[in-house]
């Protein structure tokens, strides 16, 4: 049993490890890049390797520093320390135009008084390409992004999802080394935004270039990238792959700022075998998996995802429940929170604090629902928790 | 006027009284313009005399003339200058002495015209400059470069940044940028501060008494000479042909400017 919970974490790991790069030389390498406006350090000692083909997101709340991160990469400011490397050749002093990098901005930034052709074709003019091989590369743009019949219209006839692909071929038709998209979708509706999520991932995949899209919108970082970093206070906080950024979260802040926790504050600590048992105030005794690096001496706490905590009347049912489940905690329904495909449950513990369970509507009627100040055992495996340290 | 609506006895009272205030004398100038008689109170039917005897009024042509070629020059220095002031205090890097500088170049709108044309008639003095076409020229710039500095600096206000950013990210160096994407955006708004300081420098009396010397006085300095021995008829005919001229240039600039929004397309020079 303990031995199976190791491989499945080191297995977690493995599969963080295999979306990194080749070995070899990775096309975008930051070392300790650091800058600072004021007294204020918006980017504080960031390095970071990225390889040729990858959909990288830099992941974090407002003010964190990774659209200045993003701009230096672009050109438009100059870090005060480290380098940054693409193709092993130092950019970090080159002007944007000296770049074979290009940006899609969060506005777009499209030109008013040039035409979705004439926006495409800007920067093909400034690289000096004839004439022929211009209009050939904007119609081949112009299909890509399927805006077929609206070449000659201005920005301002556009509609905002037209804009934004204009915004995409424009960046794209320079054929750069590397894509950089800052909120690319941030202007979007959400049915519209779901839709050019995968527009964008398959257009990177089938170009085989390297994107880099600056988010605060941890569902469109999941969703696109094929690796994340996570930044907190201009510092990259946790660069791992989806899967590893949710279920292995390196931190507590990473936890809770990636999708929904609960957490339980643990108070002791006690080794039984391959498996620790952590004295939390809120929900007693909690058994979970040691994990593989060794815990460190700060404040201790359980983390355990709403979707792996299970609930039932009376306690784990089934084989495979009696097995597993070892942390019961009993309590009464507080609040259910019905969200069409699934719904939360909070649930009060008789040892005061409160879980949230999410369990899936996997049956149109609702005669396994349960209701508020019912009485339910909630259980969770101790594979399924983690460990962090804040 | 029955036909737009929403319009109460009060609207139309006012705006008929407004319009008539800003707009009779000058419909009675025009009128009387084409006046036969020699009183200019009286009327005495109509003829074009006192526009043949403004075309006929050397001193007046040549009055005339040298207005319009201050204007134009005068005009054409502000756009450049006031255009690049605009563009230091609002694109440029934050530079010691920044608020100094827009401080000192909005002087002039605040400053009374007496003491800027008698500092500048001072200067030329000291400087022993022959007062003539330059020195009021040179005036006039100083006075309408802040107007145009004004409607530039507001015009590239508005403008966002990221713009030049893209188009330097698109291959473009700083002042490719500018050029290309830029400039056409506040085209419109440095035609209408050349405007500006056109019709500004045309109709200025003060500074251009101060500065200007003997043989080579503007139009409204000939006009004010004249009135003050009474006001003849062909004074209207003049004013009424500037009137013309200022309605004209105004028209032009407006489509101009109309234009330009509607299909700018040209007006990228790349």
């Amino acid at each position: 049993m303990a031995e199976k919970l190791l491989t499945t974490d080191a297995e977690l790991g493995a599969a963080g490890e295999a979306a990194h790069p080749a070995a070899g030389q990775p096309l975008l390498r930051i070392e300790g890049v650091a800058k600072t406006f004021g007294a204020f350090r918006a980017v504080d000692g960031v390095s970071l390797d990225i390889g040729a083909g990858e959909f990288f997101a830099l992941l974090g709340p407002s003010g964190c520093g990774k659209t200045t991160l993003l701009r230096m990469l672009a050109g438009f400011e100059a870090p005060d320390e480290g380098r940054i490397l693409l193709g092993g050749k130092d950019i970090a002093q080159a002007l944007p135009h000296e770049r074979p990098i290009n940006m899609m901005f969060q506005n777009y930034a499209l030109f008013p008084h040039l035409s979705v052709s004439d926006n495409i074709a800007f920067g093909l003019k400034r690289a000096g390409m004839a004439r022929a091989d211009i209009a050939r590369r904007v119609a081949e743009m112009v299909a890509l992004v399927n805006l077929e019949g609206l070449e000659k219209r201005k920005p301002d006839q556009l509609s905002g999802g037209q804009r934004q692909r204009v915004a995409l071929a424009r960046a794209l038709a320079r054929r750069p080394q590397l894509l950089l998209l800052d909120e690319p979708l941030a202007a979007l509706d959400k049915k519209l935004r779901e839709s050019t999520q995968g527009e964008l991932m398959e257009l990177q995949r089938r170009l085989g270039m390297t994107f880099i899209i600056v988010t605060h919108d941890q569902e469109e970082a999941m969703t696109m990238a094929s690796r994340i970093g996570v930044m907190k206070a201009g510092k990259l906080a946790q660069v791992a792959s989806p899967r590893e950024l949710y279920e292995a979260p390196r931190s507590r802040w990473i936890a809770e700022f990636v999708g929904d926790i609960n957490l339980f504050d643990g108070e002791s600590k006690l080794r039984d075998g391959h498996r620790l048992i952590i004295g939390t105030r809120d929900a007693g005794s909690l058994v979970v998996a040691e994990p593989r690096e060794p815990v460190g001496g700060g404040k201790l706490s359980v983390a355990i995802r709403p979707e792996k905590v299970k609930l039932s009347r009376r306690g784990p049912v089934g084989e495979a429940g009696r097995e597993t489940a070892i942390n019961l905690l009993d309590g009464v329904i507080a609040d259910i929170c019905y969200l069409g495909g699934t719904t939360t449950y909070k649930v009060k513990l008789d040892t005061g604090g409160m879980v949230q369970a999410s369990v899936a509507n996997s049956a149109r009627l609702d005669v396994d629902a349960y209701s508020v100040n019912q009485h339910v055992v909630a259980w969770f495996a101790p594979d399924d928790c983690v460990l962090l340290t804040s | 006027m029955r036909k737009v609506s929403g319009l109460s006895r009060f609207n139309i009272a006012s705006l008929t009284l407004g319009l008539a205030f800003l707009y009779l004398p000058i419909l009675i100038l025009v009128i009387y313009s084409f006046n036969a008689s020699r009183l200019v109170t009286v009327w005495g039917g109509w003829s074009l005399r006192w526009y043949h005897e403004f075309f006929n009024d050397r001193a007046m042509i040549e009055a005339a003339w040298m207005s319009l070629k201050v204007a134009l020059a005068s005009a054409t220095m502000a756009t450049l200058f006031g255009t690049l002031a605009a563009v230091a205090l609002s694109r440029g890097e934050r530079f010691v002495g920044r608020t100094l500088f827009s401080g000192m170049l909005y002087a002039p709108l605040v400053m009374p015209e007496v003491i800027t044309g008698l500092s500048l008639l001072l200067l030329f003095v000291a400087l022993n400059a022959e007062r003539g076409f330059w020195t009021v020229t040179i005036a006039h710039t100083t006075l309408t470069m802040c107007f145009v500095a004004v409607v530039v600096q507001s015009r590239l206000g508005s403008l966002d940044r990221s713009l030049e950013e893209a188009a330097m990210d698109l291959g473009c160096n700083p002042v490719r940028a500018f050029v290309a994407v830029t400039l056409p955006l506040i085209a419109p708004s440095i035609v209408a501060g050349w405007m500006l300081a056109f019709t500004l420098s045309l109709d200025d009396l003060v500074i251009a008494s101060f500065t200007t010397g003997p043989g080579s006085a503007t139009l409204p300095i000939r006009i004010y000479s004249e009135v003050r021995l009474g006001v003849k008829p062909e004074i209207n005919a003049i004013c009424t042909l500037v009137i013309g001229l200022i309605a004209v240039v105004i028209v032009v600039a407006s489509l101009a400017s109309k234009l330009s929004s509607e299909q700018g397309e040209s007006a990228a020079p790349l």
